[in-house]
Protein backbone atom coordinates (compact mmCIF):
# COMPACT_ATOMS: atom_id res chain seq x y z
CA UNK A 1 0.00 0.00 0.00
CA UNK A 2 0.87 3.70 -0.25
CA UNK A 3 0.85 6.35 2.60
CA UNK A 4 -2.36 7.51 1.48
CA UNK A 5 -3.67 4.06 -0.19
CA UNK A 6 -5.86 3.20 2.88
CA UNK A 7 -9.12 5.05 3.47
CA UNK A 8 -9.48 3.57 7.30
CA UNK A 9 -5.80 4.74 8.11
CA UNK A 10 -6.64 8.70 6.75
CA UNK A 11 -10.17 8.86 8.60
CA UNK A 12 -7.92 7.36 11.82
CA UNK A 13 -5.62 9.91 11.30
CA UNK A 14 -7.61 12.71 11.29
CA UNK A 15 -9.66 11.47 13.78
CA UNK A 16 -6.79 11.16 16.28
CA UNK A 17 -5.51 14.81 15.33
CA UNK A 18 -8.66 16.10 16.71
CA UNK A 19 -8.43 13.52 19.67
CA UNK A 20 -4.68 14.64 20.37
CA UNK A 21 -5.91 18.65 20.07
CA UNK A 22 -8.75 18.14 22.75
CA UNK A 23 -6.12 15.89 25.06
CA UNK A 24 -3.19 18.11 24.27
CA UNK A 25 -5.16 21.87 24.62
CA UNK A 26 -6.10 20.66 28.75
CA UNK A 27 -2.81 18.90 28.87
CA UNK A 28 -0.81 22.61 28.05
CA UNK A 29 -3.64 24.63 30.38
CA UNK A 30 -2.57 22.25 33.26
CA UNK A 31 0.97 22.26 32.56
CA UNK A 32 1.53 18.29 31.63
CA UNK A 33 2.25 18.59 28.23
CA UNK A 34 5.46 16.73 28.77
CA UNK A 35 3.06 13.94 30.50
CA UNK A 36 2.62 12.97 26.91
CA UNK A 37 6.07 11.86 25.77
CA UNK A 38 6.74 10.09 28.71
CA UNK A 39 3.47 8.63 29.12
CA UNK A 40 3.84 6.98 26.16
CA UNK A 41 6.85 5.34 26.89
CA UNK A 42 4.99 3.36 29.81
CA UNK A 43 3.42 1.62 26.73
CA UNK A 44 7.24 -0.11 25.73
CA UNK A 45 7.46 -2.74 28.43
CA UNK A 46 3.83 -4.29 26.91
CA UNK A 47 5.04 -3.65 23.02
CA UNK A 48 8.30 -5.35 24.64
CA UNK A 49 6.47 -8.52 25.26
CA UNK A 50 4.11 -8.27 22.58
CA UNK A 51 7.55 -8.55 19.81
CA UNK A 52 8.50 -11.47 22.15
CA UNK A 53 5.27 -13.90 22.09
CA UNK A 54 3.83 -12.39 19.05
CA UNK A 55 0.93 -10.82 19.72
CA UNK A 56 -0.95 -7.94 18.47
CA UNK A 57 1.85 -4.78 20.01
CA UNK A 58 -0.91 -2.33 20.56
CA UNK A 59 -2.51 -4.58 23.11
CA UNK A 60 0.58 -5.09 25.06
CA UNK A 61 1.12 -1.43 24.86
CA UNK A 62 -2.62 -0.74 26.40
CA UNK A 63 -2.25 -3.38 28.85
CA UNK A 64 1.03 -1.50 30.32
CA UNK A 65 -0.79 1.83 29.46
CA UNK A 66 -3.70 1.36 31.86
CA UNK A 67 -1.53 -0.09 34.40
CA UNK A 68 0.94 2.22 34.37
CA UNK A 69 -1.84 5.29 34.35
CA UNK A 70 -3.63 3.67 37.49
CA UNK A 71 -0.30 3.40 39.11
CA UNK A 72 0.07 6.90 38.36
CA UNK A 73 -3.19 7.79 39.93
CA UNK A 74 -2.80 6.37 42.90
CA UNK A 75 0.37 7.27 43.32
CA UNK A 76 -0.22 10.87 43.06
CA UNK A 77 -3.12 10.32 45.74
CA UNK A 78 -1.50 8.83 48.36
CA UNK A 79 2.05 10.46 48.10
CA UNK A 80 0.60 13.95 47.30
CA UNK A 81 3.46 14.74 44.67
CA UNK A 82 2.61 16.48 41.93
CA UNK A 83 1.24 14.13 38.80
CA UNK A 84 4.41 14.63 36.80
CA UNK A 85 6.64 13.63 39.15
CA UNK A 86 4.56 10.79 39.37
CA UNK A 87 4.32 10.14 35.75
CA UNK A 88 8.47 10.50 35.42
CA UNK A 89 8.61 7.62 38.21
CA UNK A 90 6.73 5.31 36.31
CA UNK A 91 8.28 6.26 33.43
CA UNK A 92 11.50 5.26 34.16
CA UNK A 93 11.07 2.14 35.40
CA UNK A 94 9.05 1.42 32.45
CA UNK A 95 11.39 2.90 29.55
CA UNK A 96 14.50 0.54 30.80
CA UNK A 97 12.13 -2.76 31.32
CA UNK A 98 10.49 -1.97 27.92
CA UNK A 99 14.39 -1.60 26.12
CA UNK A 100 15.72 -4.96 28.31
CA UNK A 101 12.14 -6.67 26.46
CA UNK A 102 11.79 -5.52 22.65
CA UNK A 103 14.33 -7.24 20.71
CA UNK A 104 16.64 -5.05 19.15
CA UNK A 105 15.38 -5.08 15.57
CA UNK A 106 11.86 -4.48 16.48
CA UNK A 107 12.63 -1.36 18.72
CA UNK A 108 12.67 1.08 15.82
CA UNK A 109 9.52 0.15 14.95
CA UNK A 110 7.97 0.42 18.76
CA UNK A 111 9.89 3.97 19.38
CA UNK A 112 9.03 5.59 15.85
CA UNK A 113 6.11 3.75 14.84
CA UNK A 114 5.05 1.95 11.18
CA UNK A 115 2.10 2.55 8.84
CA UNK A 116 1.06 -0.62 7.82
CA UNK A 117 -2.92 -1.29 7.02
CA UNK A 118 -5.98 -1.52 9.73
CA UNK A 119 -7.88 -4.49 9.68
CA UNK A 120 -11.48 -3.67 10.28
CA UNK A 121 -11.41 -4.56 13.58
CA UNK A 122 -8.47 -2.86 14.29
CA UNK A 123 -10.21 0.44 12.28
CA UNK A 124 -13.28 0.06 14.46
CA UNK A 125 -11.40 0.19 17.72
CA UNK A 126 -9.13 3.33 16.96
CA UNK A 127 -12.74 4.82 15.26
CA UNK A 128 -14.61 4.01 18.64
CA UNK A 129 -11.41 5.02 20.88
CA UNK A 130 -10.90 8.55 19.32
CA UNK A 131 -14.63 9.41 18.50
CA UNK A 132 -14.89 8.31 22.86
CA UNK A 133 -11.74 10.95 23.32
CA UNK A 134 -13.17 13.28 21.81
CA UNK A 135 -16.47 13.15 22.69
CA UNK A 136 -15.59 12.91 26.59
CA UNK A 137 -13.21 16.16 26.25
CA UNK A 138 -16.11 18.03 25.00
CA UNK A 139 -18.38 16.89 27.29
CA UNK A 140 -16.17 17.57 30.54
CA UNK A 141 -14.64 20.43 29.09
CA UNK A 142 -16.51 22.56 31.49
CA UNK A 143 -15.41 20.48 34.77
CA UNK A 144 -12.06 20.56 33.51
CA UNK A 145 -11.47 24.18 32.88
CA UNK A 146 -12.92 24.52 36.19
CA UNK A 147 -10.56 22.39 38.27
CA UNK A 148 -7.35 23.41 36.37
CA UNK A 149 -8.51 27.35 37.52
CA UNK A 150 -8.93 25.91 40.98
CA UNK A 151 -9.40 23.03 42.45
CA UNK A 152 -11.48 23.99 45.61
CA UNK A 153 -13.96 26.28 43.22
CA UNK A 154 -14.46 23.17 41.51
CA UNK A 155 -15.14 21.20 44.45
CA UNK A 156 -17.44 23.80 45.38
CA UNK A 157 -19.51 23.07 41.93
CA UNK A 158 -19.83 19.79 43.21
CA UNK A 159 -16.91 18.40 40.40
CA UNK A 160 -15.69 15.04 42.19
CA UNK A 161 -11.76 15.80 41.55
CA UNK A 162 -10.07 11.95 41.98
CA UNK A 163 -12.73 10.88 39.08
CA UNK A 164 -12.14 13.88 36.86
CA UNK A 165 -8.41 13.60 36.92
CA UNK A 166 -8.55 9.62 36.70
CA UNK A 167 -10.78 10.36 33.86
CA UNK A 168 -8.44 12.30 32.07
CA UNK A 169 -5.37 10.83 32.87
CA UNK A 170 -7.09 7.71 31.16
CA UNK A 171 -7.93 9.56 28.07
CA UNK A 172 -4.66 10.98 27.74
CA UNK A 173 -3.21 7.49 28.06
CA UNK A 174 -5.42 6.25 25.33
CA UNK A 175 -4.85 9.22 23.08
CA UNK A 176 -0.93 8.28 23.54
CA UNK A 177 -2.18 4.81 22.38
CA UNK A 178 -4.16 5.23 19.29
CA UNK A 179 -0.78 7.94 18.72
CA UNK A 180 1.32 4.22 19.26
CA UNK A 181 -0.50 2.98 15.92
CA UNK A 182 1.54 4.99 13.31
CA UNK A 183 3.39 7.74 15.13
CA UNK A 184 5.68 5.62 17.77
CA UNK A 185 6.19 5.64 21.57
CA UNK A 186 8.89 8.82 21.00
CA UNK A 187 6.58 10.56 18.62
CA UNK A 188 3.01 10.03 20.07
CA UNK A 189 3.52 12.42 22.87
CA UNK A 190 4.76 15.35 20.40
CA UNK A 191 1.16 15.45 18.71
CA UNK A 192 -0.03 16.33 21.84
CA UNK A 193 2.64 18.88 22.51
CA UNK A 194 3.34 20.72 19.45
CA UNK A 195 -0.18 21.89 18.00
CA UNK A 196 -1.55 23.38 21.87
CA UNK A 197 1.62 25.08 21.99
CA UNK A 198 0.25 26.44 18.49
CA UNK A 199 -3.17 26.98 19.42
CA UNK A 200 -2.12 29.15 22.65
CA UNK A 201 0.41 31.42 20.39
CA UNK A 202 -2.41 32.15 18.29
CA UNK A 203 -5.94 31.88 20.53
CA UNK A 204 -7.47 34.96 23.25
CA UNK A 205 -9.96 32.67 24.71
CA UNK A 206 -10.82 28.72 25.58
CA UNK A 207 -12.75 27.73 22.50
CA UNK A 208 -10.48 29.41 20.02
CA UNK A 209 -7.71 27.91 21.99
CA UNK A 210 -9.64 24.34 21.64
CA UNK A 211 -10.19 25.16 17.42
CA UNK A 212 -6.71 26.26 16.91
CA UNK A 213 -4.65 23.66 18.62
CA UNK A 214 -7.33 20.92 16.69
CA UNK A 215 -6.88 22.99 13.81
CA UNK A 216 -3.09 22.74 13.73
CA UNK A 217 -2.79 19.33 14.87
CA UNK A 218 -5.51 18.52 11.32
CA UNK A 219 -3.07 20.48 9.50
CA UNK A 220 0.01 18.86 10.54
CA UNK A 221 -1.57 15.14 9.88
CA UNK A 222 -3.16 16.26 6.39
CA UNK A 223 0.38 17.67 5.40
CA UNK A 224 2.43 15.13 6.67
CA UNK A 225 0.75 12.11 4.92
CA UNK A 226 0.46 14.79 1.68
CA UNK A 227 4.00 15.08 2.22
CA UNK A 228 5.64 11.63 3.01
CA UNK A 229 3.03 9.87 0.28
CA UNK A 230 4.56 12.49 -2.72
CA UNK A 231 8.02 12.97 -1.47
CA UNK A 232 9.60 10.21 1.08
CA UNK A 233 7.25 7.07 -0.09
CA UNK A 234 9.99 4.73 2.04
CA UNK A 235 8.96 6.21 5.28
CA UNK A 236 6.69 6.25 8.19
CA UNK A 237 4.85 10.03 8.36
CA UNK A 238 5.03 10.18 12.12
CA UNK A 239 8.61 12.00 11.89
CA UNK A 240 6.93 14.31 9.09
CA UNK A 241 3.90 15.34 10.92
CA UNK A 242 5.77 16.12 14.18
CA UNK A 243 8.24 17.74 11.69
CA UNK A 244 5.14 19.67 9.99
CA UNK A 245 3.49 20.65 13.35
CA UNK A 246 7.18 22.06 14.64
CA UNK A 247 7.29 24.20 11.62
CA UNK A 248 3.49 25.43 12.58
CA UNK A 249 4.84 26.61 16.22
CA UNK A 250 7.53 28.42 14.57
CA UNK A 251 5.33 30.21 12.03
CA UNK A 252 2.94 30.81 15.10
CA UNK A 253 5.70 32.30 17.15
CA UNK A 254 6.30 35.25 14.70
CA UNK A 255 3.01 36.33 15.52
CA UNK A 256 2.75 39.13 17.97
CA UNK A 257 0.93 38.52 20.76
CA UNK A 258 -1.07 41.61 22.94
CA UNK A 259 0.48 41.89 26.43
CA UNK B 1 -37.55 19.00 64.23
CA UNK B 2 -37.45 22.41 62.92
CA UNK B 3 -34.61 22.91 59.91
CA UNK B 4 -33.93 26.22 61.66
CA UNK B 5 -32.95 25.27 65.11
CA UNK B 6 -30.22 22.52 63.36
CA UNK B 7 -27.15 23.67 63.25
CA UNK B 8 -25.86 24.58 59.81
CA UNK B 9 -22.47 23.30 60.24
CA UNK B 10 -21.67 20.85 62.89
CA UNK B 11 -17.77 19.66 63.17
CA UNK B 12 -17.05 17.23 65.72
CA UNK B 13 -13.75 15.70 66.84
CA UNK B 14 -12.09 17.08 63.21
CA UNK B 15 -8.24 16.34 63.21
CA UNK B 16 -6.50 16.57 59.31
CA UNK B 17 -3.03 15.12 59.31
CA UNK B 18 -0.36 14.99 56.41
CA UNK B 19 1.79 12.42 57.27
CA UNK B 20 3.07 12.67 60.97
CA UNK B 21 2.18 16.40 60.46
CA UNK B 22 -1.22 16.70 62.57
CA UNK B 23 -2.74 20.27 61.37
CA UNK B 24 -6.11 20.16 62.78
CA UNK B 25 -6.34 18.39 66.10
CA UNK B 26 -9.46 17.40 67.87
CA UNK B 27 -11.31 20.85 66.74
CA UNK B 28 -15.24 20.90 67.49
CA UNK B 29 -17.53 24.12 66.62
CA UNK B 30 -21.40 24.62 65.32
CA UNK B 31 -22.91 27.33 63.14
CA UNK B 32 -25.81 28.72 62.65
CA UNK B 33 -27.55 30.00 59.42
CA UNK B 34 -26.54 33.41 58.81
CA UNK B 35 -23.61 33.84 60.96
CA UNK B 36 -20.45 35.86 60.14
CA UNK B 37 -17.62 33.47 61.17
CA UNK B 38 -14.01 34.42 61.24
CA UNK B 39 -11.39 32.20 60.84
CA UNK B 40 -7.86 33.51 62.38
CA UNK B 41 -4.41 31.64 63.43
CA UNK B 42 -0.65 32.08 62.70
CA UNK B 43 0.69 30.89 59.58
CA UNK B 44 0.51 27.46 59.59
CA UNK B 45 -2.35 26.76 61.96
CA UNK B 46 -4.36 24.95 59.43
CA UNK B 47 -7.04 27.85 58.42
CA UNK B 48 -7.16 27.07 54.70
CA UNK B 49 -6.83 23.36 55.34
CA UNK B 50 -9.79 23.52 57.71
CA UNK B 51 -12.06 24.96 54.03
CA UNK B 52 -10.64 22.77 52.55
CA UNK B 53 -11.65 19.98 54.26
CA UNK B 54 -14.75 21.57 54.71
CA UNK B 55 -15.47 21.39 50.91
CA UNK B 56 -14.55 17.78 51.18
CA UNK B 57 -11.49 17.90 49.36
CA UNK B 58 -9.32 16.52 52.40
CA UNK B 59 -9.09 12.82 54.36
CA UNK B 60 -9.84 13.29 57.92
CA UNK B 61 -11.26 12.13 60.74
CA UNK B 62 -14.33 13.02 63.27
CA UNK B 63 -17.52 14.19 61.86
CA UNK B 64 -18.27 17.34 59.36
CA UNK B 65 -22.03 17.68 59.06
CA UNK B 66 -24.15 20.55 56.83
CA UNK B 67 -27.76 20.71 57.39
CA UNK B 68 -29.09 19.08 54.47
CA UNK B 69 -29.24 21.08 50.82
CA UNK B 70 -26.80 23.34 51.77
CA UNK B 71 -25.29 24.96 48.78
CA UNK B 72 -21.51 26.01 49.15
CA UNK B 73 -19.35 28.85 46.98
CA UNK B 74 -15.88 28.70 47.51
CA UNK B 75 -13.69 32.33 47.15
CA UNK B 76 -9.85 31.19 47.41
CA UNK B 77 -7.34 33.04 48.41
CA UNK B 78 -5.15 32.47 44.67
CA UNK B 79 -6.11 30.16 41.89
CA UNK B 80 -3.89 27.14 40.69
CA UNK B 81 -4.09 28.07 37.03
CA UNK B 82 -1.53 30.43 34.69
CA UNK B 83 -2.92 33.79 34.54
CA UNK B 84 -1.63 34.10 31.26
CA UNK B 85 -3.60 31.62 29.95
CA UNK B 86 -6.67 32.80 27.51
CA UNK B 87 -9.31 32.46 30.24
CA UNK B 88 -11.45 34.93 30.26
CA UNK B 89 -14.44 35.65 33.88
CA UNK B 90 -17.05 35.25 31.32
CA UNK B 91 -15.83 31.14 30.04
CA UNK B 92 -15.22 30.43 34.05
CA UNK B 93 -18.75 31.62 34.93
CA UNK B 94 -20.74 30.19 31.64
CA UNK B 95 -19.07 26.84 32.57
CA UNK B 96 -19.76 26.96 35.93
CA UNK B 97 -23.45 27.63 34.55
CA UNK B 98 -23.27 24.87 32.06
CA UNK B 99 -22.26 22.28 35.13
CA UNK B 100 -24.89 23.35 38.04
CA UNK B 101 -27.51 23.71 34.71
CA UNK B 102 -28.83 27.52 35.83
CA UNK B 103 -30.15 29.97 33.11
CA UNK B 104 -26.81 32.11 31.68
CA UNK B 105 -28.60 35.09 32.88
CA UNK B 106 -27.84 34.17 36.49
CA UNK B 107 -24.46 34.82 35.52
CA UNK B 108 -26.00 38.48 34.95
CA UNK B 109 -27.68 38.74 37.83
CA UNK B 110 -24.51 37.34 39.83
CA UNK B 111 -22.20 40.33 38.33
CA UNK B 112 -25.14 42.56 39.14
CA UNK B 113 -24.57 42.05 42.59
CA UNK B 114 -21.04 42.13 43.29
CA UNK B 115 -21.17 45.29 40.55
CA UNK B 116 -18.85 43.58 38.35
CA UNK B 117 -19.09 45.14 34.98
CA UNK B 118 -19.41 43.53 31.24
CA UNK B 119 -15.33 44.57 30.49
CA UNK B 120 -14.32 42.42 33.65
CA UNK B 121 -16.26 39.59 32.51
CA UNK B 122 -14.81 39.67 28.90
CA UNK B 123 -11.33 40.57 29.93
CA UNK B 124 -8.27 37.92 30.05
CA UNK B 125 -7.91 37.11 34.05
CA UNK B 126 -4.64 38.05 33.55
CA UNK B 127 -5.09 41.59 32.95
CA UNK B 128 -7.78 42.50 35.67
CA UNK B 129 -6.43 44.13 38.70
CA UNK B 130 -6.84 42.58 41.95
CA UNK B 131 -9.71 43.65 43.17
CA UNK B 132 -11.23 43.25 39.79
CA UNK B 133 -10.31 39.72 40.45
CA UNK B 134 -11.44 39.06 43.81
CA UNK B 135 -15.07 40.93 42.22
CA UNK B 136 -15.11 38.16 39.62
CA UNK B 137 -14.14 35.08 42.32
CA UNK B 138 -16.64 36.15 44.88
CA UNK B 139 -19.29 36.50 41.73
CA UNK B 140 -18.12 33.02 40.82
CA UNK B 141 -19.10 32.25 44.18
CA UNK B 142 -22.35 33.23 43.74
CA UNK B 143 -23.74 32.00 41.14
CA UNK B 144 -25.81 28.51 41.68
CA UNK B 145 -27.35 30.94 44.68
CA UNK B 146 -24.78 29.51 47.59
CA UNK B 147 -26.36 29.04 51.41
CA UNK B 148 -22.87 29.72 52.26
CA UNK B 149 -19.61 31.41 51.42
CA UNK B 150 -16.25 30.05 52.13
CA UNK B 151 -13.81 32.74 51.77
CA UNK B 152 -9.94 32.50 52.22
CA UNK B 153 -8.13 35.65 52.63
CA UNK B 154 -9.71 37.75 50.25
CA UNK B 155 -7.34 40.64 50.79
CA UNK B 156 -4.33 39.06 50.83
CA UNK B 157 -2.97 41.19 47.80
CA UNK B 158 -4.90 43.97 47.77
CA UNK B 159 -4.35 47.77 49.06
CA UNK B 160 -6.55 49.43 51.82
CA UNK B 161 -9.34 51.46 49.51
CA UNK B 162 -10.04 47.78 47.74
CA UNK B 163 -9.81 46.02 50.72
CA UNK B 164 -12.69 48.01 52.40
CA UNK B 165 -15.03 47.43 49.62
CA UNK B 166 -14.70 43.95 49.25
CA UNK B 167 -15.52 43.43 53.11
CA UNK B 168 -18.02 45.85 52.48
CA UNK B 169 -19.52 43.69 49.33
CA UNK B 170 -19.69 40.67 51.58
CA UNK B 171 -20.88 42.20 54.36
CA UNK B 172 -23.80 43.36 52.14
CA UNK B 173 -24.44 40.15 50.26
CA UNK B 174 -24.88 38.11 53.42
CA UNK B 175 -27.38 40.35 54.62
CA UNK B 176 -29.53 40.54 51.28
CA UNK B 177 -29.14 36.87 50.48
CA UNK B 178 -28.91 35.83 54.50
CA UNK B 179 -25.76 33.98 53.56
CA UNK B 180 -23.63 32.24 56.05
CA UNK B 181 -20.31 33.75 55.64
CA UNK B 182 -16.71 31.48 57.10
CA UNK B 183 -14.25 33.83 56.45
CA UNK B 184 -10.00 33.21 56.83
CA UNK B 185 -8.74 36.75 57.92
CA UNK B 186 -5.88 38.37 59.55
CA UNK B 187 -7.75 41.79 59.54
CA UNK B 188 -8.78 42.41 63.07
CA UNK B 189 -10.52 45.43 63.05
CA UNK B 190 -12.61 43.81 60.42
CA UNK B 191 -13.21 40.88 62.42
CA UNK B 192 -14.11 42.84 65.48
CA UNK B 193 -16.69 45.23 63.52
CA UNK B 194 -18.20 42.37 61.22
CA UNK B 195 -17.86 38.91 62.21
CA UNK B 196 -20.57 37.06 64.48
CA UNK B 197 -17.98 34.40 65.99
CA UNK B 198 -14.63 33.86 65.62
CA UNK B 199 -12.58 30.50 65.67
CA UNK B 200 -9.42 30.81 66.61
CA UNK B 201 -7.06 28.18 65.05
CA UNK B 202 -3.68 26.88 67.53
CA UNK B 203 -1.92 24.26 68.01
CA UNK B 204 -2.07 24.05 71.22
CA UNK B 205 -5.46 25.90 71.98
CA UNK B 206 -8.13 26.56 69.42
CA UNK B 207 -11.09 28.80 70.62
CA UNK B 208 -14.35 29.81 69.69
CA UNK B 209 -16.99 32.56 70.37
CA UNK B 210 -17.46 35.81 69.96
CA UNK B 211 -15.02 38.23 69.04
CA UNK B 212 -14.85 40.08 72.26
CA UNK B 213 -14.69 36.94 74.26
CA UNK B 214 -11.97 35.19 71.35
CA UNK B 215 -9.61 38.41 70.98
CA UNK B 216 -8.30 39.70 73.98
CA UNK B 217 -4.96 40.02 74.62
CA UNK B 218 -4.48 36.87 76.78
CA UNK B 219 -5.56 34.54 74.17
CA UNK B 220 -4.21 36.19 70.98
CA UNK B 221 -0.85 36.17 72.95
CA UNK B 222 -1.18 32.64 73.40
CA UNK B 223 -2.18 31.85 69.95
CA UNK B 224 0.60 33.55 68.28
CA UNK B 225 2.72 32.80 70.90
CA UNK B 226 5.44 31.76 68.26
CA UNK B 227 5.13 34.39 66.14
CA UNK B 228 5.61 38.02 68.73
CA UNK B 229 5.82 40.43 65.93
CA UNK B 230 2.37 39.26 64.60
CA UNK B 231 0.97 39.79 67.68
CA UNK B 232 2.03 43.43 68.19
CA UNK B 233 0.37 44.01 65.18
CA UNK B 234 -3.10 42.18 65.85
CA UNK B 235 -3.25 43.17 69.67
CA UNK B 236 -2.84 46.78 68.08
CA UNK B 237 -6.09 46.11 66.48
CA UNK B 238 -7.50 44.49 69.08
CA UNK B 239 -7.04 47.19 71.53
CA UNK B 240 -8.92 49.13 69.36
CA UNK B 241 -12.52 50.78 71.25
CA UNK B 242 -14.73 49.41 69.14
Amino acid sequence: MTHLGGIYEVVLALLFAIAAGLVGSFALMKRMVLAGDVISHVALPGIGLAFLFHFNPLLGGAATLLVGTLLIWQLQKSTGLAVDAMIGVVFAGSLAIGALLTPQQDLVEALFGSYQSLSLPAFLIGIAASLLIILSILRFKDHLLLSLFSPEMARATSIRLDRLNLGYLLLFSLTVLVGLRFLGALLAGALIILPAATGRRLATHVSQFLFCTCAASLISVIVGLLVTHLFLPSHSPGPVIVIISALLFLVASLRKVEA
Amino acid sequence: MDPAATPLLSVNSLSVSFGSRHVIQNLSFEIERGENLAIVGPNGSGKTVLLRTLLGMLPHTGSIRWASGVKLGYVPQSVAADLQLPIFAADLLAAKARILKVPQDAIARAAAATATTPDMLTSRIGTLSGGQFQKILITFALLGDPDVLLVDEPTASLDELAEEHIYELLDRLRRERNLTVLLISHELSVIYQRATRVLCLSKNNPCFGKPQEILTPENLAEVYSSQPEFFHHLHNHAERPR
